[in-house]
């Protein structure tokens, strides 16, 4: 992982060059998933390179079927790639996951999706898994 | 520079990876802390703010500087950089004759460690294509312009390799420290679509 120092400094003078980074997210649901990967490439679950193989793949066939490029939405290629991956190792299989989504979709109007999976939700009543 | 404005969230995906995520914890896989942690520690804590202070030192330690052009990846782990998409650096130096600018056609190789997580319009398919076919054009787009007689070096990151530019130091830095040039290099002089500009 990476080694943060300690004397960097995160206010003061050194501290400039972050406010021209802009958001890398555009929204909530992408830094979750983008923490989930991490997190499994962290224990080990698969290869940070295995992963990005599927990423680049997936990439490409979305670009090899819109030439124009309109409507690319990076993480969704990135959630592709990661569904894929987890499908072949046998760690949570596609169908499982379209299965959860469907459930996620029925709750009752109202219910705060907020983009957060997970934190705290448990499995719901009509839960497939 | 500004990024496209897009939809602020996309409904299906939003929830395939609520779905996924909670699939993952009940299985024990994921811990949310753990996860909360990680995208903390990505986008806040690991930034352009490594890079800067790697380019400040090339600027000011000669034998630094030559250390960086020859092992990139060896000379930013001497200042404690180092991790995923990091494995292997290589520094290209801009000068007045030769610009640098990186792109990956393939997907978004990026140098985390020095520049922590790409911006959106690195991941963009039309900076990824249009970077490689027209240079000038596109950098005068993003706000730089180059003399025509300057040579533009488009390099193309892959999995074993990324690229960091060594911008110019820029005139009339001469009694600046280490650390106040490290807070002007921006990331866009460090991918190679901006320059560093004097205070």
């Amino acid at each position: 992982m990476i080694e943060l120092p300690a004397e960097l400094a995160i206010t003061g003078p050194a501290a400039p060059p972050r406010a021209n980074g802009e958001m890398v997210f555009d929204a909530p649901w992408e830094s979750r998933l983008f923490g989930v990967t991490m997190a499994l490439v962290e224990d080990e679950r698969f290869a940070w390179s295995d992963f990005q193989q599927r990423l680049i793949t997936a990439v490409g066939r979305w670009e090899a079927e819109h030439p124009d490029g309109e409507g690319y939405r990076y993480y969704e290629r990135w959630a592709e790639a990661l569904e894929s991956l987890l499908d072949d190792l046998g760690i949570v299989a596609i169908e499982t996951t379209d299965a959860r989504a469907r459930s996620l979709a029925a709750r009752p109007a109202g219910h705060d999706h907020g983009g957060h999976g997970g934190h705290g939700s448990g499995p719901t009543a009509h839960d497939v898994a | 520079m500004t990024a496209v404005p897009r939809p602020h969230d996309h409904p299906d995906a939003a929830l395939r990876a609520e779905a996924l995520e909670s699939l993952l914890l009940e299985r024990g896989l994921i811990d949310p802390k753990v996860v909360d942690g990680l995208i903390s520690r990505y986008e806040n804590d690991v930034g352009p703010m490594n890079g800067a202070r790697v380019i400040a030192k090339a600027w000011t330690d000669a034998d630094y500087r030559s250390r960086l052009l020859d092992d990139g990846t060896a000379a930013i782990g001497e200042l404690g950089y180092s991790g995923p998409q990091g494995e292997y650096i290589e520094v290209v130096e801009n000068t007045g004759d030769v610009h640098n600018v990186v792109v990956c056609t393939l997907c978004s190789c990026y140098p985390w460690p020095v520049l922590g997580l790409p911006p959106s319009w690195y991941k963009d398919p039309a900076y990824r294509s249009r970077i490689v076919r027209e240079p000038r054009r596109v950098l005068a787009e993003m706000g730089l312009e180059l003399d025509d007689d300057v040579e533009i070096r488009v390099w193309d990151s892959s999995s074993e390799v990324r690229y960091l530019v060594l911008p110019e130091r820029p005139e009339g830095t001469a009694d600046l420290s280490e650390e106040e040039l490290a807070a002007l290099v921006t990331r866009d002089a460090m991918v190679g679509v901006g320059r560093v500009t004097p205070p």
